[in-house]
């Protein structure tokens, strides 16, 4: 499934942070959006899942316009979102937040043990409160839920912030075996390190724009662009 | 009357005030927990609970027990259509802004309150108890019905503890009160549970005043004393914990019960007024509650 979006314009109030964005993420393909902070990742992520209106422009999965979908419609569309800082449901348990991420498909066994196979760590934590589970296994969580919904497109931002290496191996992993199995990843990260194993392409954004887009095959951890764009 | 059976009545007083105090302040708790909404005009839904059920009472024919479990039904269900009404007519317009949806529901407040003295009068109004049986203790005979409402009341908070931890619409509801923009990003429609919220607070404020309207009579004022002692009840349990709540309920009811009949209802006010003060003051989430 592609995403396209093209001359996406948003922001908060009277401030402007998305300035026309054009981008496509390629159908199973891992497209990684890098960019200085503020440079507006984290909001075009959150105006794909409609939490941010747009006040202009189109985003379309597959030919389908989600730009003009309420928020809660946007997930029924086939996307899914694992938002910087996980966003868990703290006090709810593994089950419960696992049981939101299936309020849209209802519950499905496979599905789930499917799912905790990919993070057995979970499997042992179900009736453990989200919030006193270890920062890695939170965001175990917060991709388990968002797999859930059984998405056509899953929007990660920063998944291995804040991780401790084995941690981060654990996650990239997990989103490695999700592009073999034809997910559709956009992916917000600022480790090139991560971004060479993990994405297809990377799309640098400046100022609220998408200045270049390039496949990930043709660069080192000290090409140009990684100067140029991030800073690292 | 000796002072052991005197404490004993005071306390199955106490127990009735607290059951139906739960009631009314877990439905302020749900509306504050779930939407943030601090909903001065819940006082209101009670009054409106008790004079529906003066209502059904007067105009339904056949025995009184029929009527009031008529009232039961049909009271709640009125009263959650009103705030279902006034939630999407009023407070989804002020997109839920914590500061303009306490105006506004000081506003509803004036508004139902005023709407009854025009249209129910000023006067207040027994309704007949479904049953008159009393229980003879070897010290003193008790009314049955009060121990009915003990007794409904429990079971009615039961039930929203299954809701709240057993179905789906609980498991939204707690979803939403934790992060509203997360639980949209899981196809939640935020808007449909802020309304079922509101309906079914109001709804449980008016069966609160179904369940007290043969004890205390219906008038248009009736609405201050439980929505004062509601939200006493709400800040010591702490915003939002409906276990909180409950206990702080049972915790006030059993005072204000005692301290009524032992030295004044003015004293035991006074005392929840001042316990409330001094919860703001060094334990300001409340008993339950979480911390800011």
């Amino acid at each position: 499934m592609a995403l396209e979006v093209a001359s996406l314009t948003a922001g908060y109030g009277p401030v402007t942070v998305l300035h026309g964005v054009d981008f496509r993420a390629e159908p199973g393909q891992v497209t990684c959006i890098m960019g200085r902070n503020g440079v507006g990742k984290s909001t075009l992520l959150n105006c794909l899942m409609g939490l941010v209106p747009a006040t202009s422009g189109t985003v379309m999965l597959d030919g389908t316009p989600l730009h003009s979908l309420p928020p809660h419609e946007v997930p029924r569309r086939g996307m899914a979102y694992v938002p910087q800082g996980r966003r868990l449901f703290g006090p709810l348990t593994v089950a419960e937040n696992l049981a939101v991420g299936d309020l849209v498909k209802g519950h499905a066994a496979a599905r789930l043990d499917r799912i905790l196979t990919l993070f057995p760590r979970l499997r042992e934590r179900l009736t453990q409160t989200a919030s006193t589970l270890s920062g890695g296994e939170q965001q175990m969580l917060a991709i388990a839920r968002a797999l859930c919904l059984e998405p056509k497109v899953l929007l990660l931002d920063e998944p291995t912030e804040g991780l401790q290496p084995s941690m981060i191996a654990l996650i990239q992993a997990a989103v490695l075996t999700l592009r073999a199995e034809g997910t559709t990843i956009v992916l917000v990260e600022q480790r090139v390190d991560a971004v060479l194993k993990m994405a297809d392409r990377v799309a640098f954004m400046v100022a609220g724009r998408i200045e270049t887009t390039l496949p990930v095959a043709g660069l080192a951890p000290d090409a140009p662009a990684f100067r140029t764009y991030v800073g690292v | 009357m000796a002072f052991g059976p005197f404490l004993l009545l005071a306390l199955m007083e106490g127990m009735v005030t607290a059951a139906v105090l739960a009631l009314a302040a877990c439905g302020l708790s749900l509306v504050f927990g779930v939407m943030r909404v601090v909903n001065v005009a819940h006082g209101e839904f009670y009054m409106l609970g008790a004079v529906i059920a003066w209502a059904v009472a007067a105009f339904m024919p056949g025995p009184p027990a029929l009527a009031f479990a008529a009232a039961l039904v049909i009271a709640p269900l009125l009263v959650a259509a009103l705030a279902a009404a006034a939630d999407a007519l009023i407070l989804k317009r002020l997109n839920y802004d914590p500061e303009a949806t306490i105006v506004a529901t000081i506003g509803l407040l004036y508004m139902i309150q005023q709407a009854t003295l025009s249209i129910y009068g000023p006067n207040a109004t027994p309704v007949t108890a479904p049953f008159e049986w009393r229980i003879q203790l070897p010290w003193f005979g008790y009314s049955g019905y009060k121990l009915f409402v003990i007794l409904a009341a429990v079971l009615v908070l039961l039930g929203l503890w299954a809701i709240m931890t057993r179905t789906r619409a609980g498991l939204i509801m707690r979803a939403t009160q934790v992060d509203r923009t997360t639980a949209q990003s899981f196809g939640i429609n935020v808007d449909r549970v802020y309304m079922g919220t509101f309906a079914f607070g109001a709804g449980l404020a008016a069966l609160a005043g179904v369940l007290i309207v043969p004890i205390q009579q219906a008038h248009y004022l009736m609405g201050g004393d439980p929505l004062l002692l509601s939200f006493i009840v709400v800040i010591i349990g702490g915003l939002g914990s409906l276990r909180g709540t409950v206990i702080a309920a049972l915790f006030i009811g059993l005072s204000d019960g005692v301290i009524s009949m032992m030295f004044s209802p003015t004293l035991a006010k006074i005392i929840a007024t001042l316990l409330v003060a001094m919860v703001l003051v060094f334990r300001p989430q409340g008993l339950f509650g979480a911390k800011a």
